[in-house]
């Protein structure tokens, strides 16, 4: 792959937490360093067992294979590989993998000298995940209550868990985190037109500069984030509603047994209409 | 920008009160839980439940000693006391042991005269004892015909009764919360009801199904929904009575069904047989033996649209999966197994 005159620039020694210089090289356009290697080999022993798991599996459709962690007898024990021992080890290559590539990104982001945003903004997605398949089965006491690793088992396993506690909507972390998804899609939505709005003008007109942004916005909600602002704010809105999400998954089951809605009896005994 | 900020800052504060109030306020379980899985391991079928609560339950779930048996010779009570139209042919010693028991299972305050006139003990005169003997009926026909539900534990009069005269758990039709006239219709839903485990379903899902027979499953099975006429508001009675179900037995969906399907018997526990015999028998109860006895009730003894109260899961299961723990009470007393009218 060809390299653009200036990228040489960029492409300094250095910065590595791991492994000093013996990882710090190139392939291609992808940087390597040392955590480049172990995600490499998470990743393709983490896809071998998923192939070995399918092959002992009794499909080969790709929406059917399944990946089930062991019977919740085995709790927090090493389970026979056949028996859901294959979830574990793919358990453990996945968030291998993940670690990995989120410290590849923070080795990158130091050879540039800029900050960590975006291994943190990536760490909270291994957060979530990590909540679902190794913080909540260590409260319940079980790796069995993890999710199975298939395109509709895990959707299966979600439909059920949020019918364990009868109706999820009413899970007030579960309706943070949904309010936080959609006001995202809601920022990047406004945040994406209104730049396209103004750096597409019409034939024979220059681009806008963002004071034309920003008064569009002072002019119809009386307020603009401002520039860096929007970014503040989508990293914000994106990553609380991840956080959430794990939320409320850990305190389905360890925090709480019963149904959601009963949850909100408090509200209903406060003694301002109670 | 000062507007802007002082939004957010109102916006946060909300925030604020509103979490800490929840997390302080909220009624939270904690660990350690216990947790039972229904099928195949990951696919998230699973009872989670809080071993103090259940420790709490089993202590209310504790059946009486039962009385040394009695001896089963000698005259019938029928030949030694009067008006005795149900359990005549048991032993005077039979007979009376099985009184005691109810006097303890149901009225154990008020005692026999709670059902007898202290003059003539034979005396059909006080409602309660007309409302024993067809109880006795019921209780004898679900035993010998309900066995797909009630299985061969079976019940008996403390099943529901639990030393209450009037069962804790019981249903009258709904009134419905207090409304200004002309204002909004809330459609018998969207108002936090106890019979629906505090969700916003319809707060009476008990009379479509457990008086009236109307089709519990709304689900259609055709890729499009070509000839179902079945509604929300029909889908949500369902849902309401399945609430019900799970908050009376102390389970959650997952302990029938699978939800991928919920109407699909092959995904389902074997469970959900018992349950759907479970809706057909409180059914019978309701329509044969609790609503006729209507008009053998005082006025105070009825809901306040003047209906009868009747049995729906929670008057037996009492927040159980199988009541009273599946303790076997039955038999001790057989003669509230055999067949009756």
């Amino acid at each position: 792959m060809a390299m653009l005159s200036f990228e040489r620039k960029y492409r300094v020694r250095g910065g590595t937490l791991v492994g000093g210089d013996l990882f710090d090289f190139w392939v291609g356009p992808f940087f390597v360093g040392f955590f480049g290697v172990t995600g490499m080999f998470f990743t393709f022993l983490g896809v071998g067992m998923i192939l070995y798991g399918a092959a002992l599996g009794p499909t080969w459709n790709i929406w059917q294979i399944s990946i089930a962690p062991p019977d919740l007898s085995y709790g927090l024990a090493l389970a026979p590989l056949k028996e859901g021992g294959i979830w574990q080890v793919v358990t453990i290559c996945a968030i291998g993998a993940f670690v990995s590539w989120a410290l590849r990104e923070v080795e990158i982001c130091r050879k540039l000298g800029i900050g960590y945003h975006v291994p943190i903004a990536f760490g909270f997605a291994i957060f979530a995940y990590v909540t679902l398949v190794v913080i909540r089965p260590l409260l319940l006491g079980a790796w069995g209550h993890g999710f199975p690793y298939g395109i509709y088992s895990h959707l299966d396993w979600v439909s059920n868990v949020a019918y364990q506690y009868l109706h999820f909507h009413y899970n007030p972390a579960h309706m943070i985190a949904a309010t936080f998804f959609f006001t995202t899609v809601l920022a990047l939505a406004l945040h994406g037109g209104l730049v396209l709005s103004a750096t597409n003008p019409a034939k024979g007109e220059t681009v806008k500069t963002p004071e034309y942004e920003d008064t569009f916005f002072r002019d119809t909600i009386g307020y603009s984030v401002g520039t860096l602002g929007i970014h503040r704010l989508g990293l914000f809105l994106a990553l609380s509603a991840g956080f959430w999400s794990g939320i409320c998954i850990l305190i389905s089951g360890p925090f709480w047994t019963r149904g959601w809605p009963e949850w909100w009896g408090w509200w209903l005994n406060l003694p301002i209409w109670q | 920008m000062k507007i802007g900020f002082a939004i957010t800052v109102v916006l946060v504060v909300v925030l604020v009160v509103f979490n800490v109030a929840g997390v302080f306020l909220g009624d939270w379980d904690r660990t350690p839980v216990v947790a039972s899985q229904q099928g195949y391991r990951g696919l998230g079928m699973e009872v989670v439940s809080n071993p103090r609560t259940n420790a709490a339950l089993r202590r209310l779930n504790v059946v009486p000693e039962p009385y040394p048996p009695a001896d089963p010779g000698g005259p019938r009570a029928s030949q030694i006391y009067e008006n005795v139209q149900v359990l005549g042919d048991l032993s005077e010693e039979e007979f009376t042991r099985l009184m005691s028991a109810i006097t303890d299972w149901v009225s154990p305050e008020e005692g026999c005269l709670y059902c007898h006139n202290d003059e003539n003990l034979a005396d059909d005169d006080v409602y309660t004892k007309v409302v024993a003997r067809r109880m006795l009926q019921m209780t004898q026909h679900l035993n010998s015909q309900w066995q797909d539900h009630v299985g061969t534990t079976g019940v008996t009069c403390y099943t529901c009764h639990r030393g209450r005269p009037v069962p804790a758990e019981v249903w009258f039709k709904d009134p419905g919360p207090r409304q200004a006239v002309g204002i909004g219709n809330r459609a018998e839903q969207n108002a936090p009801a106890d019979s629906v485990a505090l969700s916003s379903l319809p707060y009476d899902p008990f009379s479509p199904f457990l008086s009236d027979a109307r089709e519990i499953r709304v689900a259609s099975t055709v890729a499009l929904p070509s000839g179902n006429r079945r509604s929300i508001k029909q889908t949500e009675w369902t849902y309401g009575l399945m609430m019900h179900f799970s908050q009376s037995l102390g389970v959650n969906c997952t302990y029938c069904h699978n939800t991928r399907s919920f109407f699909s018997w092959d995904a389902s526990p074997p469970q959900r047989s018992v349950a759907w015999h479970g809706i057909r028998m409180a059914r019978d109860v309701n329509v044969n033996y609790i609503e006729p006895l209507k008009p053998s009730f005082p006025e105070h003894r009825l809901g306040p649209l003047g209906d009868v109260l009747k049995v729906n899961c929670a008057t037996c299961h009492q927040g159980v999966n199988k009541p009273l723990y599946g303790a076997n009470m039955l038999q001790d007393y057989p003669s509230l197994a055999r067949s009756g009218p």
